[in-house]
């Protein structure tokens, strides 16, 4: 076992131990942050495909991470009203639907922005797929039917066949069972021909069309399947809050899900994870000392910008064996 | 009264284009010479804005609080630049993102802690508060004819700055090549400072001129700086022209489009409906606008060369 499996194996543990040593000891709202922990994790998971392995920057996926929070709030909210959607389709509380629909829609979405965006590179497709996802944020503001800028509220989470989401501990599972497969999605890419075809258009476009390979189309697959997995955390994200409002899609958590990544370790299988942790605990501790917590995550961001680069797994791993 | 109507929303659009452009050229002018991609730039706005608001709150003069913007601006600008965006220029664009995003947070908190959460107001300076008239016997507030006159002066200037004068001449040499001209004996540390700081005083005019229209608040320059983004890329990122070009179209479409388009949907359908919808895809009309010219220009419409 290397290091860097062995490191993202105590990761993932560590994850786990914190909703069983809140119930443990009757602290129930650490299950809810470890919660949003996993969630956020899995939006991140889902970037790390785009950035980590494609070197996508990608300053928009606000917008997939919403879309997927929108389609378990517009499903939810029609099965609760008991209002068809257009088409006749029934609303429906079942989570594998809700799911199934975030992924398609955030993919389908996806597939527009990167079609466009994709014909651009570095700085341009950082402030293209930024201004797609800003397009989509003051839609979901000026549109009034579902909540415009107030967002919509999910009166009873959804449910997922055989379990009862209701109970904090059993919807971390599902989250957490959704981010072990969003990882293990990551490590089969990474390690597949796909993957190794991603990882050299980002290392060298040119001997990539060389041997016969075009990138456009390697890289607008990478960014299709990175959405649809940021897609689905968005309906989590949304079940767990129960409430989607614009600011699911706002630029800030763009920003936020790089630092996700930065803070844990860029293209590193338990990066997000790690950063996830790391950041929803920053929140959380810091938060409750002071409101101007921000400040200081700024000043951190900096300084591991700055100084120390390659996050937690780097730190705890060393190096990646490939730049 | 349709066409004055018309002309006042055109003058809008103008005078949102100019303000647009007062930001894109100091992002695309930091851009051209250094590489840089600075998401801090909004927070300059906001330092102007805030810089004006306070001095012309203590001293009862808009026009030295102007002057307090483009210094506090400028200053601010500068010392960012020497203690942060200096490590960042042989970076790659994620660390350069990354940074610059880490700065907005410490700014906005920052300015928060001091100032607190409640807006503050600018007046009009007692000068300019007047109104023009307009064929069709409605008028036009003199302020924001004022403003479209110093976004054109500040394009002037800047294009005799680059054209004419001898930093602009530098400037020009180091969007071209950065290693010849730090060769050839230019004290290039100098000049990336004195570029960042004129880029952030012109974002804090931006903001002390729109402070007095709209509310000083943190978060102002968010929204701007993303527009600006916008302007330069349709523009071509790192040219001055583009950005112009960019700024007054972004400008004019966007106010056009929440003018016009309700009222051409309100053809079609009932009036809240146009009104709705026509809102709706107002607000989205400058991204289709941008999608537009990347799918025919993916460089932008004045695309430097390289």
């Amino acid at each position: 076992m290397s290091r860097e499996t062995l490191i993202s194996l105590v990761i993932v543990l560590a994850l786990l131990a914190i909703p069983l040593w809140a119930t443990a000891v009757g602290e129930t709202f650490y299950i809810t942050l470890a919660t949003r922990m996993a969630i956020l994790a899995l939006a991140a998971v889902g970037l790390n495909i785009a950035l980590g392995l494609g070197g996508l920057v990608s300053f928009g996926h606000a917008a997939f991470f919403g879309i997927g929070g929108y389609a378990a709030g517009i499903l939810a909210s029609h099965a609760f009203n008991m209002e068809p959607l257009p088409f006749g389709l029934p609303g429906t509380n079942a989570m594998p639907v809700i799911w199934a629909t975030a992924i398609v829609a955030s993919g389908l979405v996806a597939l527009a922005i990167g079609a466009i965006s994709l014909r651009t590179a570095g700085v341009y497709f950082i402030m293209i797929t930024l201004a797609f996802a800003q397009m989509i944020f003051y839609f979901a503001i000026s549109w009034p039917a579902y909540g415009g800028e107030d967002g919509l509220s999910i009166f009873v989470r959804n449910q997922f066949p055989g379990v009862n989401t209701l109970d904090g501990l059993t919807f971390f599972f599902v989250c957490f069972g959704l981010l072990m497969a969003g990882l293990l999605l990551f490590s089969l890419l990474r390690d597949s021909r796909f993957g190794a075809a991603l990882q050299a258009a980002r290392q060298n476009e040119r001997r990539l069309a060389t041997v016969g390979i075009a990138p456009y189309r390697i890289r607008l697959a990478a960014f299709v399947i990175s959405a649809m997995v940021t897609g689905v955390a968005g309906a989590l994200f949304a079940d767990l809050n129960r409430f989607v409002s614009p600011s699911m899609l706002s630029w800030h958590m763009s920003g936020e899900l790089i630092v996700l990544i930065i803070l844990g370790g860029v293209g590193r299988l338990a990066g997000p994870v790690a950063g996830a942790m790391l950041y929803v605990a920053f929140e959380y501790f810091l938060g409750g000392i002071t409101e101007r917590w921000q400040l200081f995550l700024g000043l951190l961001l900096l300084a591991v910008v700055l100084f120390a680069r390659g996050g937690v797994v780097g730190l705890l791993a060393g190096k990646a064996r490939h730049g | 009264m349709q066409t004055a109507l018309l002309i006042e929303q055109i003058l809008n659009g103008l005078q949102f284009g100019v303000m647009l452009f007062l930001m894109a050229a100091g992002l695309t002018l930091i851009f051209g010479v250094m590489g840089l991609i600075n998401l801090a730039h909004g927070s300059l706005y906001m330092v102007g804005a805030f810089a004006c608001a306070t001095v012309a709150a203590a001293t009862g003069s808009f026009w030295l609080g102007l002057i307090a913007s483009l210094a506090a601006a400028a200053a601010a600008g500068a010392l960012i630049e020497v203690t942060v965006i200096r490590r960042l220029y042989d970076r790659d664009h994620l660390d350069q993102v990354l940074a610059t995003f880490a700065l907005i947070l410490v700014f906005s908190e920052g300015t928060r802690w001091v100032f607190g959460s409640i807006p503050l107001y600018l007046n009009i300076p007692p000068l300019l508060s007047g109104a023009i008239p307009l064929p069709g016997g409605s008028a036009y507030p003199l302020y924001r004819v004022a403003i479209i006159g110093v976004g054109i002066a500040v394009a002037v200037g800047l294009h005799l700055l680059i054209t004419r004068t001898r930093l602009g001449m530098r400037i020009r040499a180091g969007e071209s090549d950065r290693e010849m001209i730090g060769a050839l004996g230019v004290d290039i540390r100098t000049l990336y400072t004195v570029v960042f700081a004129l880029g952030a005083a012109l974002a804090g005019l931006a903001g002390a001129l729109v402070g007095a229209i709209q509310s000083v608040q943190v978060g102002m320059g968010e929204p701007v700086l993303i527009l600006a983004f916008v302007v330069i890329v349709i523009g071509g990122i790192g040219s001055i022209h583009g950005a112009l070009v960019g700024a007054l179209l972004v400008g004019l479409i966007d106010t056009l489009g929440r003018f016009l388009l309700p009222v051409a949907l309100a053809a079609f359908m009932g009036p809240s409906a146009a009104a709705s919808i026509g809102a709706s895809l107002a607000s989205i009309l400058i991204y289709v606008f941008m999608a537009l010219v990347l799918a025919i220009r993916p460089r932008g419409l004045f695309a430097a060369a390289g």
